[in-house]
């Protein structure tokens, strides 16, 4: 009984992560889609990979905004990436937020990209807070298989 | 040449595909990795293109198609995808978060067989193969259309199968009929049936390359065919298929350094920052009276196939200035093997340029698909080629896609008022025009090499050589008008020397008959002239592949060669391209129309290696 619960809560929980746009169902369920015996915990796999190399993305945009004079270019090659690399989990808001970084980047707006940078980096950090506890719930409702 | 499908693995086609994923982003690399063994295939992963590009090359038969982002730390995309089309000939699928038009442009216009964008869904996966088993039907075809642009009608591959579909008759080699009743064909047929005909892939080693260059030049570009070749080269295992699609390549390849010579090296015959003039010989000028006439240039007149038509893109981002001939032939389908002679130019470029090529073209002009301005990154193409009038064929390397290729060129304003069939597009084509086919889209980076058909123009005539100029130079229209089938901009009949270009005055000898007319950005067209710059030197070296070291350190130059022009790794098709304009009709060489699918590039044979185009080849 128990379980039941906690697997629908993992179902709400899920639900409302695309509800709220943080994620995009189609690209998430995808990614669902992929895990099986031989990988079945895939989508957390992705997901852990996703957090640590942003963080190495982040790294470098911060060193970039803080040099003088700033590489717009630059910057927004790096954004780019971490861009491309959101995409890969569905991540709607992160993605948003980039693209307003860029926007800041091409006008050369450097307070504007540190600006957008910081709402990259929040939207980013909610994010893995909301996945963290979604994958929490489903090891909790014994619907991740542990190899 | 053709890849081997004999593998066990045909059954079951498309099972067991051997993919090459390269993305510079571990996430996604590793998705995709996830996505592509779901299918069925086999999957290789890199996260690195020059890693990508050594496992291509060990293993060169051991891929059957790559996937790759665009946007990579070491190596920029569309690079690896000119390396992969012109070393390995394989399929290429771009990916990225970027769908911006002028980006997919760009990708089609290095030659990728499809352009996906992230986030990327298993069933675009899925359907990868096609671009593997088309890449096949389409060797076979250009294959076939060497041979009867030889003189041989009827090529079968050894197999009856293809009798029929495959029969071409040199007057018949663009005919979309046919195209269809090949795809038809195949349609019906079972893959196995294609692949149990295939020869295994011929690997072009060094040696064998060397062996290949040093016939082509014996030959004598004028005359080079891949039998004439075959012959000389004293292999027993090759056969004229072979040689033929690697001829195909190398006039692409030439075409491509010469595109990247031109670009590189300033006006004054300087060398190109990242060549050495000498080696950046062996591209085309375009000679400033074009003197279509077969066999005009004096030595070594080079005949590139139409593939070698350099096309440039410009980013537009960076290149937005930049006057790319670009010879667009917005043929719905690209048809391989068209080939467009390139009239010979008569004269000749100025001292800088010492390359040599002469294009012939066929009346029917280069078909080139490949729309698009790309970021010429150094310096601009500089399209100078003595065209010779001679029919030659222009093979153009089996290019799935449709959209037209554009070849930049510098464009020449020729002096004739028939308008310029070369249209200029400083940004990037348009998707493939599907009316005329022979649009040259001349983007010039630099000033414009005249192209003049008359005998009589005179270097003043003529802008100068192009020579890329570092930075690119507004021009104002690009984009949009670039490709069409009118010619947008026409070229006004004379010749404005552009403030991008220097003073140089390179002869541009394009003498293209182009049926359609060409359309030129007018913006761009300053010069207006074709100025067609092959960078043979580099393009060779890359064959080579960097088999020795002066080779070697080219090998990043060429790179940077590749970005310049992005002929290499279209398939352009050349068609009736025809470039009224400047020639004196007289000058003119008209190629009967059969032979306006052809059109053959020849390269003069340099006797130093692979310096092909050493020696001037517009000789007015």
């Amino acid at each position: 009984m128990e379980r039941n619960q906690l697997q629908r809560q993992v179902a709400l929980k899920r639900s409302s992560l695309f509800e709220q746009q943080f994620l995009d169902p189609q690209q998430f369920v995808q990614l669902e889609d992929l895990e099986d015996d031989a990988n079945p915990n895939f989508v957390e796999e992705i997901v852990t990979l996703f957090y640590k190399d942003s963080a190495r993305l982040f790294q470098k945009i911060e060193q970039t905004m803080q040099s003088r004079p700033i590489d717009f270019g630059k910057l927004d090659d790096y954004m780019h990436q971490f861009k491309g690399s959101s995409s890969s989990i569905g991540a709607i808001k992160v993605k948003n937020e980039c693209s307003q970084f860029k926007e800041f980047c091409l006008a050369g707006n450097a307070e504007g990209c540190f600006w957008a940078f910081q709402r990259v980096k929040q939207e980013h950090h909610t994010l893995r807070i909301q996945l963290e506890s979604y994958f929490q719930l489903r090891k909790q409702a014994g619907l991740v298989r542990h190899v | 040449m053709e890849s081997s499908f004999s593998s066990p693995r045909n059954d079951s086609f498309p099972a067991g595909l051997r993919v090459l994923v390269v993305d510079d982003d571990p996430t996604w690399l590793k998705i995709l990795e996830k996505m592509l063994k779901k299918c069925s295939y086999e999957v290789t992963t890199c996260g690195l293109a020059r890693e990508a590009l050594n496992l291509l090359r060990e293993k060169k038969d051991g891929y059957d198609i790559v996937v790759s982002d665009v946007n990579m730390p070491d190596m920029d995309g569309f690079k690896l995808l000119e390396h992969v089309g012109l070393e390995m000939d394989l399929p290429v699928i771009m990916m990225s978060v970027d769908g911006e038009t002028s980006r997919v442009m760009k990708g089609v216009q290095h030659g990728a067989c499809d352009y996906l964008l992230k986030p990327i869904r298993m069933k675009e996966l899925r359907n990868i193969w096609q671009h593997v088993f088309r890449k096949k039907i389409h060797e076979i075809r250009d294959i076939e259309s060497h041979e009867s642009i030889e003189g041989i009608q009827l090529i079968r591959n050894g197999s009856d199968q293809y009798d029929e579909g495959y029969f071409f008759s040199a007057e018949d080699l663009t005919s979309s009929r046919k195209r269809k009743d090949v795809d038809n064909k195949y349609d019906d047929k079972d893959f196995s049936d294609c692949s149990s005909t295939k020869k295994a892939r011929v690997v072009w080693s060094v040696d064998l390359h060397q062996k290949f260059v040093k016939a082509v030049h014996q030959i004598g570009f004028d005359k080079v065919g891949p039998k004439k070749i075959l012959d000389l080269m004293n292999v027993p295992w090759l056969t004229r298929e072979n040689v033929a699609s690697h001829l195909q390549k190398y006039r692409l390849y030439l075409s491509r350094l010469q595109k990247e010579n031109d670009i590189k090296s300033s006006f004054g015959g300087t060398k190109h920052s990242d060549y050495s003039s000498k080696d950046l010989q062996g591209i085309l000028s375009v000679q400033n009276s074009i003197n279509i006439q077969q066999n005009d240039v004096a030595h070594g007149s080079y005949r590139f196939s139409g593939n070698n038509l350099v096309a440039q893109n410009a980013d537009p981002k960076s290149n937005e200035g930049d006057i790319k001939g670009i010879v667009s032939e917005p043929v719905a389908e690209p048809k391989k093997g068209t080939t467009s002679n390139i009239p010979d130019s008569q004269k000749t470029r100025s001292s800088q340029m010492d390359f040599n090529s002469s294009y012939t073209e066929t009346k029917k002009g280069l078909v080139g698909n490949v729309p698009h301005s790309q970021k010429i990154r150094s310096s601009q193409m500089c399209v100078n080629h003595s065209f010779a009038s001679v029919e030659s064929e222009v093979n153009l390397t089996a290019f799935d896609s449709t959209i037209p290729a554009t070849y930049s060129w510098n464009q020449i304003q020729l002096e004739k008022e028939h308008k310029p069939l070369i249209q200029l597009n400083n940004g990037f084509s348009k998707p493939p025009l599907p009316g005329p086919q022979h649009h040259f889209q001349a983007d010039q980076l630099q000033s414009i090499p005249s192209i003049s058909s008359r005998p009589s123009i005179p270097g003043g005539d003529v802008t100068g050589s192009s020579k890329s100029k570092p930075s690119y130079s507004e021009y104002t229209n690009h984009h949009g008008s670039c490709v069409s089938p009118t010619i947008s901009p026409t070229i006004s009949p004379t010749i404005s020397a552009t403030d991008s270009f220097p003073g140089q005055t390179k002869s541009c000898v394009v003498d293209h008959q182009v049926s359609e007319t060409i359309s030129t950005s007018t913006s761009n067209m300053k010069n207006q002239g074709i100025n067609l710059s092959i960078d043979l030197e580099s393009a060779q070296r890359n064959l080579i592949l960097g088999s020795t070291s002066p080779f070697a350190s080219l090998d990043d130059e060429f790179q940077i060669c590749w970005y310049q022009g992005d002929c290499y790794g279209m398939n352009l098709e050349l068609q009736n391209i025809e470039f009224s304009e400047c020639t004196d009709p007289t000058h003119v060489t008209e190629v009967p129309a059969h032979l306006y699918d052809a059109l053959r590039f020849e390269y003069p044979c340099d006797p130093s290696e692979y310096c092909v185009l050493d020696q001037g080849l517009f000789i007015a």
